[in-house]
This record gives C-alpha cells, structure tokens and sequence, in this order.
C-alpha cells in the first residue's frame, strides 16, 4: 500500500508542491486535498484582472476538477470541508463536516489571511479584504450598484484593488497609514511617480491617515472617519492593511509557530511528519507574500517527499511586479540601502521613469524599477547571483549590458 | 551670372573652385573643384569641398570699433592714420609695424608692403608667412639667386622617385598628394620616400619610411652628397657648366661621414637609408618635396639647401619630372613673397639690401623713403613690441596669439603696445581681443584679386558675395590710411585690377638683360584692364611679352639669377635643434596640421563635418613612452616647455617616435581653454630666414590629475566659466563641449540646469532627465523641450564618456521616439540601432564602426571595396589612408 499524503489547503503553494511531486513520482503516494473554498487551485494573483473584468473564473484556474480525478487525487474542498482538527498521534485529519483523512505525511498550506483591523463599526456589510474569489464578486456587485469605495491600505493588493474598481466604474479613495505608497515596495520618488500616476487616472489618496471609525446606514457602510476627523463616503471599504499566516490549526495542533508556521530547510515544521509551505509558512524568521519564493518552497518541500533529502530551501529576494494597467513597476532586494551602500537613480519626469539600483560593494543588492521594467529579469538576477558589476557601472542603469563587453 | 570660378582659400596648392550661388541673400552657394583648373582638375579636399557652410556671417566681423565701440570708418581711419603718424613723428618710422597675412590676396598684400617700405620708409612688415616657408625663400635665393620654384605639378606626375621631406601632404596639401598617389597607381615604378619622424598619413603611399630622428634632415642630404660622389652618380658636367662652390659643399658635406655614420645619427636602419641613396643615385627623374618639416627649423634654410645641393649636384632641375619642390602652406604665401611682404625683401622679388633695386623702387614708387634695410621677423618684432620699441602695431588677417612661437609672450607684448590695430573677416580671435582698433575686412567669399600657388600659378580670387556689413577690402583699407597719413597720390587705388597692373609693371621695370634680369616678371600684365584681369585664367609666372602664356619650368637652360648666372652650392655643417631635451624636458614636441582644419579654425571650425575627424586638441605619444609616464588614451596631459604648456587629451600612435610628441597646431583660446600650443614653442629662429623651430621643442608631459570629465551637446552655444579644460566644437545643429578640471566636481543639478535651459525651466522637472551616480562620480541629464532633445550632459570620473556620435544624430530629430529618449543617458543607440562612431570621412559622413562592420559582413579587402560599398574615401579622399587601417592585417 502506498504511503498516504493529506494536504491542507487547495491554494497555489499547495498544489503547487503536489504538482512539483506527481510530475516527478506519479504514483508515490494516495494523495487527500482539503480546500475551504468551492474551486479547485486558482491563481489568486490573477485576482485582480478578474475583477478589472480583464478575465474570469474559468481563465484563472490552475488546476481544475478533472486535473484532480486524472492524478487520483482526492478533493475536500468547500466551507464544510474546512479541516477543524489534527490528531498527530493517530495521524488523522478531521473536516468541519466530520470527513476525517489518515495520512502518513502531512502537508500544511493554509496561506494567509487579510489583517482585518478592529476599527469600530466593522461589523457591517460592505467592508470586506481581497483574499478570494468570494471577495472579488462581492467587489463587483457593488461596483455595479454602488459608488464610492474606500480602500484601507496602499500596498500591492489595496492598490489594485483601487485600480479594479476605478475601472469598475467606483470612485475611488485609499486611506494610508504611511507617507507613501507601496512603502514596503518603493522609495519615497518611486511611491511620488506612482501615486501621482494614479491620481491622474482618479484616485483620491489620504496618506498618513488612518480610519478612526466607520459609519453606516441601515446595516451597511455609508462612510468612513478619518483619524483627522474629516469623512469620506464609502459604499464599500476593503481592508487591505496587509496579510498575517493563517497558523490557526497549526497552532492547534501545538506545531510550533512564531508569527507564522516554523519550518527548516526541508520545509518541515517541528513534527517530521508535517510539511508546511506558503504564506503560512515562517521560515529563519522570515515571512512571505510573494509568489517567486513560494513557489521555490514547493519545489523544495516536492523533493523532500520524493525522497530528495538534501534538497534545501534558501531565502530569495523577494521581487515585486505590480500588475496595475498602464503602469510598470518593479523591485527587488534592499531598495533603500544602508551607510554601506550606494545608489544609481534615472528619473525622466515626463515620461514617468524612474529607475533605482542600490549597490553593496560592487554587488547589487536592490532595484527599483518604475515606468520601464524591460530589464528586470537581468536585474533579478543580478542580484539573485551576486554579480560584481563595477565594471559596468556606468551601463548597469541602461539595461542588459554583456558583462563580457566591459572586461 | 551664378557660377563664379574662383580658388581656395586654404592651402598653397592654390585649388580652382566652381561656386554655383543657389540664394544669395540666404549666402546659400554650392562648391565644386574647377575640372579646367590646373591645380586639381575638378578635385577638392575635405576642406575646399566645405567652403560652402563657411560664408555665412556667424562671428565676422562687419563694422569698425574703437576700444570696443562701433565707429564709423572715417572715425576708425582717422583714428589709425593719426595714431601711425603721431607715434612715426615721435619715436621714427621703426617704431611702427605691420604684421599680415599669406591669407592676404596679392593686392592687399602689394599695398600694405608699398605702405610700410614705400612710404613710412621702414620694412617692418613681416608676415605669417615667416612661420612657413621663410627658410624655403633663403634656400632658393641662396643657390638660384632669386626665390624661384623650380617646379610644377606635372613634375610629380612625370617624376620616378618623389621623396618627401617633412611633409605629411596627404593632410596638408591633400590634392597634390591625390596626384602623387594617381601617377603611382599610373606608374607602379614609382616609388615614394617619406622622410618623417613620424609616420604620417603620407606613408600610405610610400614604398619606405624613414623615421629620421628629429632635426637630422641635413645630415641625411649631406650624407647622400657624399653618396653620390662616392658612388659616381654626379653629374660633372652640370656641376662645371652652371653652378659654383661645388667643392667646398661636399667637403662639408663629407664630415657629415659615411653611410653608415649618417645612418646612426639620423637613426635609421642602414638597409633602408641605403635603399633611399641607390633609388635616388639611379633615378634621373626625381623630386625632392619639403615643407615646415625643413622649413620650420633653426637651421631650415641650411637644410633646403642640403636638398638643393643633391639635385644641383646631379642636375635635376629644369626638366620634367625632377627639382626641389617647396610645398608652402598658405593660399597666397606665393603672391606675398612677390610682393615683397616679407621684412627681409623688398618688391617685386628686389632686395632691401641692394641699392640699385631700392632706387628703382623709389623712382617707380615716386618716393624717396623706401626702407633699405631688412626690418624685424616676425619673432624680433613681437620681442620689439614686447620691448616697447615698436608701439603700433596692425596686423591683417592672422592670429599671432595662436600661431606664434612662445605665444604667451606675444600675447603679453600686445596688451602692453599702446596701439594694436586688426583687420580681420572674423570678430572673435585671440588676436582681435587684444587690439584698440578693429578694422572690418571682406572674406574669402568677397575679396576680390589674385593669389599665387605653389607652383608659380595665379589664379583669380573672384567675389561670390557683396561685402558684408561694413566690410571693406584690405587693400581698400590700408589705402584710405594712407591717404590719411599724407600719401595721397601713390594709393589713390580705385580697383583690384589697378593695383594688380601696377604690381606687374613694377616686376617688369627696368627687368631686362641690360638691368640683371629677375625672376618674377608679369610684363604681359603691365597694362592689364579690367575685363582682362576679370577674365584672367589661371597662369603660372613669369608672364613676359615674350612668353605670354606662362612659365611652366624654371632654369631649363641652366642659367640662374645670379650675377654669374651660375647656380650656387651651399656648404652646410648639420646643426642640430638649438634646444634639446633634457632631464626636466625630456621630450621633442612636434607641431603640424590636421587633415580637417585650417590654421586657426575661424572658418574651419564653423563646418561641423570637419570638427568630426579630430574634435579635440590631442598629443600622440608612442604607447611605450605613455605607459612609462603612466598616461592612458583619452585622459589629459599637461605638456610643458620652458616657454608654455598646454592641456591635451592623450592619443596612442606606435607611428610617434620614442621620446617625441605631436600636437595639432589649431586649437585657440576661442574655443579651448588651454589649447593653443604655440605657447609651448621655443622662439628660436633660423639665423638667415628668422622661421622659427617649430618641431624641435624640448617639452615635457605629464597626467593632469582631472577629477571629473563632461561632455555636453547643445543646440545653443553655452557661456561655461571656470573650467580648466574646456573645448568648445560645433556639430551639426549643436555645439559640443568637452570639459574637465582638476578640482573636485560640483553640484551638478544645480548647475546643468542653470547652464543649459531658460531658467523658468531650470527648477521644472518635467523638462529633464536625469542620471545620477553620485558616489560613483556620474552624473548625466538632458533637457528637453516638447520632445526634442535641447541638451544633454554627461560627467564621470574618467575619460571614457559616451562617444557622441549617436548623440550628435539626436539633434537632427524634431521629436525623440520613447526608446531613443530611454537609451539618451546611456550616450548608446536603443538596441538594433547602430553607433556609427567617430567620422572617418567627412564627405560622406561615414563613420568607424559603420567601416568596421561592413569589413567585417562583407569581407571587404581593399579600400576600393570600401568605397564601393561605403563611399567612404571617394570624395576629397583625404580619409583613404585611414582607410586602410580597418581593413584586415596581413598575416
């Protein structure tokens, strides 16, 4: 008999270890799959096309149905199908509907969940995060009936979540707590060409402000306080002030966890038995958001199930490309620098360029791209390599340039 | 009428041109060689070809000033005749001076030369023309008794050996070169010497170099004396019949010692000297060319005669295709010399010295002051200016501060001479900076006379243009002085035409076998009229009665014009340059021309296709002698003399000697901020000709510890203040700044943007963009204005800024495309665009890596292919040795 595997969680960085694993062992294991939502494994980052309307459902699935049946494997998946407890010593997973799976290795991929924050009078209808094809339908129906939305948050999600609705027709303001935008993301030039690109399209923007309360009307929100008291109409609000794991049943089940899920090398949490991967995942003390180095965690947590011990995860630096239409914008690694380091900086006002490389020693450590991103995959990996770049220095801000040429 | 013949105002090669005027008001007028003129045949070099984009009105001078106020030129003649007569009356004639031109037509040239010799009475006129060719009169006037070129063009066509000495003419005198080069490939039994220290462009051509240590020229001709004695190869005859002092010329010539000693010294392999002394032993037909490379020299006049000995010696002169050939460098250097503008002769090729001729001068003249002793030479009357013993001076149509030797002092006498007059075409020079009185003079496109070439040819220089402005004539000019100063009667000149027919009757005065016959003589022009002289062909003198038709070949009956008719030997002792390098002055600096640029650049320097070959002054340096002294390509050097330095950006040439240097001798205070080289030369002179040693100054050379270099393009010219090094090139619709100091670099936002915009857009983002490396030492922006490129700026730490070729095509587009806008601070094409790099030939504007690249994809094996596939080097054909560098080296 094979060896059983159950995985928690039917999200991208789930699925993405159990493709990674069939590919490489078809028939290693008897695979079970718990997911809360009622799909099979979508993209959650094509999210924000979907609600510019620029694609639907059925375009973002990864992995649909039928891709489950062919591979044999079994799927939980819907709000009934929420796993509520594991038992480690008998090794069993157990539903919220009672659906109970043995398993011999156990993966947990529970992802995140949106910071929701405990602003007085959440607790209407119309405030809601951007985590789920649930979220995004709610957005669109009240982009089709409402007017004014408020976004709390202007990070990488709040900001497209702005955008979708800007072109669904709402008029769209984002409330944010720091002095600019994308602050994880951007230097303060890079967040000044971007939140006036946005603004020109229509978006109002309240920065260093936070939501002191929301009001409502009849049982749904009419308008939100800002923290200098000034109100701002709301038919919607979406929080997105950012993501925490989902360690809920981790923490359950006594596995250990910091703000996230603890995981070594291989992927595995403190019990050997049980893998994590993704946004629930903490790993070296480092928590993640992004796709690139999920995905290299599914790889890695794969060849630790097939067998492949020495497979080891290492930290990547994280890259961002911000999918707003009509705006390119890129970053990578240490965007700000230190004492230690250097900074190269194009700006073309007009055009709405502004490019950022930050150097350590004669490595580049951080980039930040902004209005033209053609290059950004030389750049990634120049820093993903540690490339001694002085002798091109002169030429690293213009683009690919053959190391070679400069020797 | 809208084609106009006329001839080049560059070179002494003396070019016809065919102008076609297309707009006159517009001064729109296209340029074509003269294929009836003798000189060229229809072919121009780069320079000729461009002449067009030089007559616009940009920097001319077009009204008189007084201390810089705008007269009116009665005020400004008045003013000048007074002052030239105040200053005669209190200190005597000697304490004026004129110094002018080889730029000076014929005319001007005779008026101002009657003026000074005829009537203030003393001769000190002197003219650029000393720096040039001086020591080439001495040495014709010593062994033929008359300033005589012997030969002509044909000759080099006809010849079987043509050496040349000192002379790069494939960049300086490019279209005879072009000949030399087409009777070659006529005549592959043709074989070429160049006798250089350096290996110059004319070494393209040459069968053998000799890169003869500098200064040594007159051992090698002593040397080759002795050769042919020794090898039997005189011919006696000749020697006996027509020329004296034979013997005592080989004697000295023989200390110059055998073979195998003249090689060592002049540093040559023995193989190849030998190779040289058997060509010219057994070739009858042989030209010797030489230019400043003998000329500029404190022994110049010693060694043309070393040359001229071994064609007297073997009797090779007066027949086709041999003689020694002076290559003079200025359009008109001929005409002056006839005139008499030079301090040590007097008119009409008659001396100062020689009472007879003096007295016919005076009776011819009407004047009983005519000057009978030579006056100063160029150098001794800038020392006497500086000295205070000359007091006014006016100088036409040149620019002493720049081509002087220690022109520092020249500078300096002339801020301290109580009267500095300048006439000049030009508003802007160095030497119009310092002067009280600016005199506004027609240009070449509306003078209106004659000049004289290298080989004895006149040709007309005919008006494309009325005078602009204010402009007058130079021989108008100075007659009005005149006139003002007393002298009425004798400069009462209505015409060009006047002053040519007197010019021809004074050469043929009292010029018969009855008064000792001269050279020059234009009798057939004695009464030349207007229509005549408008129609004049071009006609090499002399022109008698009895040969109206011209001269072609002088002494083809072995008859000289000296008392016994016979030819002189000269005995030489070789001298070596005065100055010679020492421990602090460990290198030999040599001067010359650039194949793109004449004199001074003031017309030159308007024409953006010729700023392309060489933007910049440079110094060649051999690449041993570089990395000894820790000096790499393109960073900058301070070359020092005793005398003067200058800043240069360094070239590696392996053609440059060990221990020698070249510097371009262009550059001025006008468009570089320490380029002018002549203020490194020693200000040494020949003791007969009084040329200065303008190739042989000890000097030394040294990084210049630059702490940022910039480059900046812009459409309008920029007011640049402190900055060490600077040079200001004009491009096609933009003018080009090369910048550098050796203080630490500035706040370059702050002043790129009050440099290069208006300032309401100094502080307004939107108009620029920006690169900024600030710990690197980068810094780059342009400015732009409803997308068309205004400015660009490029800082670094080094040298190596971006080439500005594609850069330079950005200024031709109305709006940047968005790729073109993201690769600008790169100073690189966007990717699949092509850098065309450096121009290599001007007329087609090709450019090295547009050659490289089609060498390399089309496997191109000659530089006919080239120029098949590139035109590259089939219009002036200056560029064709460059050429051949791209082309694949033999294994």
């Amino acid at each position: 008999m094979k060896p059983k595997l159950v995985v928690i969680g039917n999200g991208m960085a789930g699925m993405r270890t159990v493709d990674e694993l069939i590919q490489a062992e078809p028939e290693r294991y008897e695979i079970t799959v718990f997911g809360a939502e009622p799909h099979g494994n979508y993209n959650r980052i094509m999210l924000t096309p979907v609600l510019f309307g620029a694609k639907n459902i059925s375009d973002i699935m990864i992995h649909d149905f039928a891709w489950y049946a062919k591979h044999g494997i079994t799927l939980h998946c819907g709000a009934d199908k929420t796993v509520v407890d594991v038992d480690r010593e008998q090794r069993r997973v157990i539903a919220k509907d009672g659906t109970v799976a043995e398993y011999d290795y156990l993966l947990i991929a529970t992802g995140s969940l949106p910071l929701m924050l405990d602003i007085p009078g959440k607790e209407v209808a119309g405030v809601l995060g951007f985590r789920d094809i649930a979220d995004v339908e709610t957005m669109i129906a009240s982009a089709a009936s409402k007017t004014h939305a408020v976004i709390l948050g202007g990070g990488l999600l709040g900001l497209e979540a702005a955008n979708g609705l800007l072109q669904r027709g709402m008029r769209v303001s984002v409330v944010n707590r720091a002095g600019h935008l994308l602050n994880r993301q951007l230097d303060k030039k890079a967040a000044a060409f971007l939140q006036q690109q946005l603004a020109d399209k229509g978006i109002c923007f309240y920065l260093d402000a936070t939501i002191k309360q929301i009001i409502s009307q009849d049982g749904h929100i009419s308008a939100v306080q800002l923290s200098d008291g000034q109100q701002v109409p709301a038919d919607l609000l979406v929080m997105s002030t950012g993501i925490k794991p989902n360690i809920s049943l981790a923490s359950r089940m006594s596995l250990e966890c910091g703000h996230g899920i603890v995981v070594d090398d291989s992927m595995r949490t403190s019990d050997p038995a049980i893998f994590s991967v993704g946004e629930c995942v903490q790993h070296r003390g480092e928590l993640f958001g992004l796709v690139a180095p999920v995905y290299e965690q599914a790889k890695v947590c794969a060849r630790q199930l097939s067998g492949q011990t020495d497979s080891s995860y290492k930290t990547l630096s994280a890259a961002t490309m911000l999918k707003v239409t009509g705006i390119d914008l890129f970053s990578v690694g240490d965007f700000e620098g230190d004492a230690d380091c250097q900074s190269l900086q194009l700006i073309d006002h007009a055009l709405g360029i502004y490019k950022k490389i930050v150097l350590r020693g004669d490595i580049v450590v951080g980039v930040i791209l902004y209005g033209d991103t053609s290059d950004s995959a030389w750049y990634l990996n120049l820093v993903k390599d540690k490339t001694p770049v002085s002798a091109i220095r002169d030429r690293l801000m213009f683009g690919q340039t053959p190391l070679a040429e400069a020797a | 009428m809208n084609n106009i013949k006329t001839t080049c105002p560059y070179c002494g090669v003396g070019c016809g041109i065919e102008a076609t005027l297309n707009n006159v008001a517009e001064r729109s007028v296209t340029i074509k060689g003269d294929s009836s003129h003798p000189a060229n045949f229809g072919k121009l070099c780069s320079k000729g070809a461009t002449l067009g984009d030089t007559v616009s009105l940009e920097n001319r001078l077009l009204y008189p000033q007084i201390n810089g106020q705008r007269c009116d030129w009665d005020s400004a003649l008045d003013h000048v005749a007074e002052r030239f007569k105040e200053i005669i009356q209190k200190h005597g004639p000697e304490a004026v001076a004129f110094y002018v031109s080889g730029q000076l037509l014929t005319e001007d040239y005779y008026v101002a030369n009657k003026l000074m010799k005829g009537f203030i009475g003393t001769a000190n006129i002197d003219t650029n023309s000393r720096l040039c060719m001086s020591s080439a009169v001495v040495g014709y006037k010593r062994a033929f008794g008359a300033d005589t070129v012997p030969c002509n063009y044909a000759d080099l066509e006809q010849a079987e050996l043509i050496l040349l000495v000192g002379s790069n003419a494939a960049w300086c005198h490019p279209i005879s070169f072009q000949r030399i080069r087409k009777a070659k490939e006529n005549n592959p039994a043709l074989k070429i010497v160049v006798v250089d220290p350096r290996r110059t462009a004319s070494c393209d051509i040459a069968d053998l170099h000799l890169p003869i240590k500098p200064g040594m020229d007159a051992v090698l001709f002593n040397g080759l004396l002795s050769y042919l004695q020794q090898t039997g190869k005189l011919d006696q005859a000749y020697i006996a019949q027509h020329t004296e002092g034979f013997e005592s010329a080989l004697a000295a010539a023989a200390l110059s010692g055998p073979i195998e000693q003249v090689a060592e010294n002049c540093g040559l392999h023995l193989e190849d000297l030998r190779q040289v002394f058997d060509w010219f032993s057994h070739t009858e037909k042989t030209v010797t060319v030489y230019s400043q490379g003998i000329n500029q020299s404190s022994s110049g006049s010693d060694k043309c005669n070393t040359i001229i000995n071994c064609h007297l010696a073997t009797g090779r002169l007066g027949k086709p295709g041999m003689g020694p050939f002076s290559f003079t460098g200025q359009p008109n250097a001929m005409g002056g010399r006839e005139v008499g503008g030079l301090a040590n002769t007097l008119a009409a090729h008659m001396d100062l010295e020689n009472p007879e001729h003096v007295d016919r001068v005076e009776r011819f003249w009407g004047s009983d002051k005519v000057a009978d002793k030579q006056g100063l030479k160029a150098v001794a009357m800038f020392d006497a200016i500086a000295a205070g013993q000359i007091k006014a001076v006016w100088i036409m149509a040149t620019n002493p501060v720049v081509s002087m030797p220690d022109a520092d002092k020249v500078k300096r006498a002339l801020q301290a001479c109580e009267l500095v007059v300048v006439s000049d075409c030009i508003a802007a020079t160095d030497t119009a900076d310092l002067a009280h009185v600016l005199l506004p003079a027609t240009g070449w496109s509306e003078k209106d006379g004659t000049v004289t070439n290298l080989e004895r040819r006149i040709s007309r220089q005919r008006p494309l243009f009325a005078a602009s402005g204010e402009a007058k004539h130079d021989w108008w000019i100075i007659s009005q002085v005149a006139q003002r100063m007393g002298f009425a009667e004798a400069f009462n000149y209505q015409s060009s035409a006047e002053i040519f027919r007197e010019h021809a009757a004074l050469s043929a005065f009292e010029n018969d076998e009855q008064h000792q016959a001269r050279d020059f003589n234009l009798s057939a022009f004695a009464k030349i009229n207007q229509q005549e002289f408008d129609a004049l062909q071009p006609i090499q003198w002399p022109v008698t009665l009895a040969e109206p038709r011209g001269t072609a070949r002088m002494f083809t009956d072995g008859h000289f014009f000296t008392p016994n008719a016979k030819a002189r030997f000269i005995p030489i002792s070789p001298k070596p340059p005065v100055n010679s390098p020492c421990a602090d002055y460990g290198f030999t600096l040599n001067t010359g021309r650039l194949r793109d640029q004449w004199h001074t650049m003031t017309r030159t320097g308007l024409v953006a296709k010729l700023n392309a070959h060489r933007p910049e002054p440079f110094v060649e340096i051999h690449p041993d002698d570089a990395k000894k002294h820790g000096l790499t390509a393109r960073s900058l050097a301070k070359i020092s003399s005793r005398w003067g330095s200058m800043l240069a950006r360094i070239e590696l040439n392996p053609g440059q000697q060990i221990g020698s240097l070249f510097v371009p001798m262009h550059w001025t205070d006008q468009i570089s901020s320490h380029g002018r080289m002549g203020a490194l030369v020693n200000p040494v002179v020949d003791p007969h000709s009084g040329q200065p040693e303008s190739k042989q100054t000890p000097v030394n050379i040294k990084a210049w510890p630059a702490q940022w270099y910039a480059t900046i393009l812009s459409r309008q010219p920029l007011q640049i203040e402190d900055c060490e090094y600077q040079v200001k090139v004009r491009g096609e619709g933009f003018f080009r700044y090369e910048l550098a100091a050796s203080q630490a670099g500035k706040d370059w936002r702050t002043w790129s943007r009050s440099l290069l915009a208006h300032s309401a857009h100094a502080d307004d983002d939107s108009y620029w963009l920006e690169y900024s490396d600030c710990q690197g030492g980068y810094f780059r922006t342009a400015y732009i204005l409803e997308d068309q490129l205004q400015a660009c700026l490029f800082v670094g730490p080094d040298s190596d800024l971006p080439e500005p070729g594609w850069l330079s095509s950005l200024f031709a587009k109305t709006e940047l495309n968005r790729s073109e806008r993201l690769s600008l601070l790169s100073g690189q094409p966007p990717k699949g665009e092509a850098d065309i790099g450096r121009i290599v030939c001007s007329c087609f504007n090709v450019g090295e890596k547009v050659i490289m690249h089609a060498v390399k994809t089309h496997q191109l094996q000659n530089v006919a292919q080239i120029s098949a596939c590139l035109s590259a080097g089939s219009g002036c054909g200056s560029c064709l040795a460059e050429l051949k560098e791209f082309l694949p080296k033999p294994i």
